[in-house]
């Protein structure tokens, strides 16, 4: 066997270990930071993978897929886990036929996210083991085990990744998969995966039974470890927290977990017994801390490290010596931030920018509209969760009636509203919210990196497949009135938005414009625009549209050569990408099209 | 360096070409035969945002992530982002320094002002300093996103990894009619 040792991030290595281990079907929808796992798994052959509307639907078709006697893989990011989490309860009691891993990669510090939430609470609300990989090539391994365990406990199993795990990289050992595991084939089973109350109630003791088992293995689980050093202080801990203590603390003992539910406890008993002081790191809840104290073992947990963002090595170091992080310079300080910001040329740009004109309250969504929020556009009032916009808004109309008519408006992604807007679209269309509802289709789920859905028209494995059409279904669920604009028609679009949002009925806005980062399309001609300097009265018209191509030169009267202005717009010809807002807005005609060069 | 883990901090600007010479680096480590980890955060990061990257080779790499205080290299693509990670800085960093300017948000509205002086707030805290102009070098060579493998050149020097594990890497992440040009711009880098 040909052994080659690579670097890869822990998605790469969690996708690797999946084809290691004979996965025929994996399915996620895209969330960071766990994206990159079905994007590594799509390139192996053998497994069938999709990017599904979302979590719910990714894994009753794994579960589907492991009731038929296949190992399966679902990916998703932690608030992933909340839109899965029905059937994953249920999952519990019914166990499967094949191996099901569901990989959930938390955000500490929320990179990118709504919440920090920590997913090992699940394990113990779902009552299911989870297994946690403190580096790449665990990632690798734990997928595996994990899948073995599924089988052999017939349950299954969470893999807990955290964005430090899935965006670094390290060294994995490569291997080429193990012998074919046994066909799926058909087999009924109605007792056990038939959850009537009758059936049900049987099941439970099962799922208890089951944690009593697990429970029992994890003594003996090679991949919970003791690493004996000095005997002063000892260190349970897991994941990539495990790493930051081996760092600034290689000379104590470790108690390193692999799998954080359910607990060892007699491991953990005779470790504590023979180290003076006793410590648990973890990232974000004091999830092994509680159930250590449970116990009626003193451990010092959350008292030394911080509940809220990510541990660093510095935080614990903190902890565990009492050294102080090196306070953030004065100079750092102060320096203007730099916080991501819509593309050059984003076709989001338009509609944000007439929102922020007319004032209207937005209840906002998940997506890189969300950018929408930051200055000097500030058109966003609310983003919750995936499809949150539209209930929010059906919300404010029940509570405020004519009071919120022609102020309020929903914006939601193609990729959020398919993943979960439609049902609070038909909320609305049943219940006659007076709301409007502006969906931004830019063909893609763009804030991960453009993932196909089912809007696109292509599969994850880049096959043709149906596209769903929105304005069909917008009207099927019962809105009369759809409208499609072109947002980088300002005047058009703008005269849209005010007609509809004083409509006393549901009605939809379709943006239509491909995100500029596509492949595929284009909506905007790349030709850089310019700003006549002769011409340009300094308004600021342009620059209130936030396009990061667009800056304010300042100047003195002398400068100014004689013009009553403090400054004028320019444009970088090799960020702006030709949308002509910018030409749209000035009223003065400074702003023109050049002819590419 | 013997048995010390060295430590690398690259930070710039989402779309600098930052991932491909953290990628580029962390491979050449792995190649020279040390235990090699790196970090970063994509997400939001990629909007043209602050980005951070950290690369640490040794013996035996336990953290992927670098402490405050202790950065051996310190790699800016951009002046103002240097500046936000002075605390990062050892007492006798290493720091390399694209001469390039860009402009976030509130300094492009007009509303705060462009920090002044980095080069030199940088060099009274280094060990050793090289600033490049890398983006000027880049047009020279004919390919603006060249920036990232100047920028590594520059490096070199500093890592007992010899020119060779760099270059042959480098050939291998570009198609043929790429490859000229940054094995050009790596050279310019060197002895920038
Ligand atoms: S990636 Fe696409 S949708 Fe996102 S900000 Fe850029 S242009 Fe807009
Ligand atoms: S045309 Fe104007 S608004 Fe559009 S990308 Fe160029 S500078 Fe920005």
């Amino acid at each position: 066997m040909n052994e080659k040792r690579i670097l890869l991030s822990g998605n790469e290595a969690v996708a690797r270990g999946a084809y290691e281990s004979g996965v025929k079907v994996a399915a996620a929808y895209p969330g960071t930071p766990s994206t990159e796992i079905l994007e590594n798994i799509r390139a192996y052959k053998g497994i069938y993978a999709e990017w599904s509307p979302n979590e719910k639907v990714a894994l009753e078709m794994g579960m589907g897929a492991a009731f038929a006697g296949a190992r399966a893989l679902v990916a998703m990011k932690h608030v992933g886990v909340n839109v899965a989490a029905d059937p994953l309860f249920t999952m519990a009691y019914t166990g499967l036929r094949g191996g099901l891993v569901l990989v959930t990669a938390d955000d500490p510090e929320m990179h990118s996210s709504q919440n920090e939430q920590d997913s090992r609470n699940y394990a113990k609300f779902a009552k299911v083991p989870m297994l946690e990989p403190s580096d790449s090539q665990e990632a690798k391994d734990f997928t595996g085990l994990a899948l073995e365990l599924s089988e052999r406990f017939d349950t299954p199993v969470m893999l807990r990744s955290t964005t430090r795990i899935s965006h670094s990289k390290s060294i994995v050992l490569l291997k080429e998969p193990a012998e074919q595991t046994a066909e799926p084939k058909l087999v009924k089973d109605p007792l056990k995966f038939v959850m009537l109350p009758a059936n049900a109630r049987k099941r439970h003791p099962v799922v208890e039974k089951r944690m009593e088992d697990l429970s029992r293995f994890a003594e003996t689980f090679p991949e919970n470890r003791i690493e004996w050093g000095e005997n002063k202080i000892g260190i349970i801990t897991s994941g990539i927290s495990y790493q930051y203590a081996k760092e600034v603390m290689p000379e104590a003992s470790y108690l390193k977990l692999g799998m954080v539910y359910p607990l060892p406890q007699e491991l953990i008993r005779s470790f504590a017994s023979r180290v003076e002081k006793l410590f648990v790191v973890e990232d974000l809840d004091p999830f092994i801390e509680e159930q250590v104290r449970a116990m009626g073992i003193a451990i010092t947990g959350k008292a030394a490290f911080p509940l809220c963002g990510e541990l660093t090595p510095a935080l614990v170091a903190k902890g565990l010596k009492g050294f102080s992080p090196l306070p953030v310079d004065e100079i750092s300080r102060n320096l203007p931030a730099r916080p991501p910001i819509m593309c050059p040329g984003c076709p989001h740009r338009g509609i944000f920018s007439i929102l922020s004109k007319l004032k209207l309250y937005v209840t906002g969504d998940i997506g890189c509209y969300t950018l929408g929020f930051l200055p000097p556009l500030s058109a966003i009032d609310t983003c919750v969760c995936m499809g949150a916009s539209i209930g929010n808004a059906l919300g404010l109309d029940k509570a405020l009636g004519e009071e919120a008519l022609g102020k309020v408006v929903a914006v939601i992604g193609d990729s959020t509203f398919l993943h979960s807007g439609i049902t609070g679209l038909l909320d609305v269309a049943y219940n006659k919210g007076a709301v409007t509802l502006i969906i931004l289709d830019n063909h893609t789920t763009a804030m991960t990196g453009r993932q196909d859905h089912p809007g696109t028209g292509f599969t994850l494995k880049g096959e043709e497949a149906f596209q769903v059409d929105l304005v069909r279904l917008a009207k099927v669920l019962g809105v009369k009135h759809v409208k499609v604009v072109n947002p980088y028609q300002l005047a058009a679009t703008e005269r849209v938005i005010k007609r509809e949002v004083k409509r006393p009925e549901p009605s939809v806005i379709i943006s239509q414009a491909p995100c500029v980062l596509s492949r595929r399309e284009r909506a905007v001609t790349g030709k850089p625009f310019l700003v006549n300097s002769e011409v340009c009265t300094g308004c600021r018209a342009c620059l209130r549209l936030g396009c990061p191509a667009i800056m304010w030169v300042k100047e003195n009267e002398n400068e100014a050569g004689g013009k009553k202005r403090k400054g004028r717009a320019l444009i970088d010809h090799f960020l702006c990408n030709g949308c002509t807002l910018c030409e749209q807005v000035c009223k003065f005609s400074a702003i023109k099209e050049t002819n590419g060069q | 360096m013997d048995n010390k883990t060295t430590n690398i901090l690259i930070v710039g600007v989402g779309g600098q070409g930052i991932i491909l010479a953290s990628e580029i680096m962390a491979d050449v480590f792995l190649e020279a035969g040390f235990d090699v980890k790196k970090s970063e955060v994509h997400g939001m990061a990629q909007r043209g945002g602050s980005v951070s990257t950290h690369v640490r080779f040794g013996p035996k790499v336990f953290s992927p992530l670098i402490k405050e205080g202790e950065v051996d290299i310190f790699m800016s693509f951009e002046e103002l982002e240097a500046l936000r990670y002075l605390h990062y800085l050892g007492p006798k960093s290493t720091i390399i320094l694209n001469r390039q300017r860009l402009n976030p948000p509130a300094v492009s509205l007009g509303n705060e002002a462009y920090p002044e002086g980095a080069a030199e707030i940088l060099s009274r805290r280094a060990g050793k300093f090289k600033g490049i102009p890398a983006r000027d070098l880049a047009l020279q060579v004919g390919d603006v996103r060249a920036v990232n493998i100047i920028l590594l050149g520059a490096l070199q020097p500093f890592l007992p990894i010899s020119e060779k594990i760099w270059t042959e890497n480098i050939l291998s992440r570009f198609p043929a009619q790429a490859q000229k040009v940054n094995l050009e711009a790596f050279e310019l880098g060197r002895s920038a």
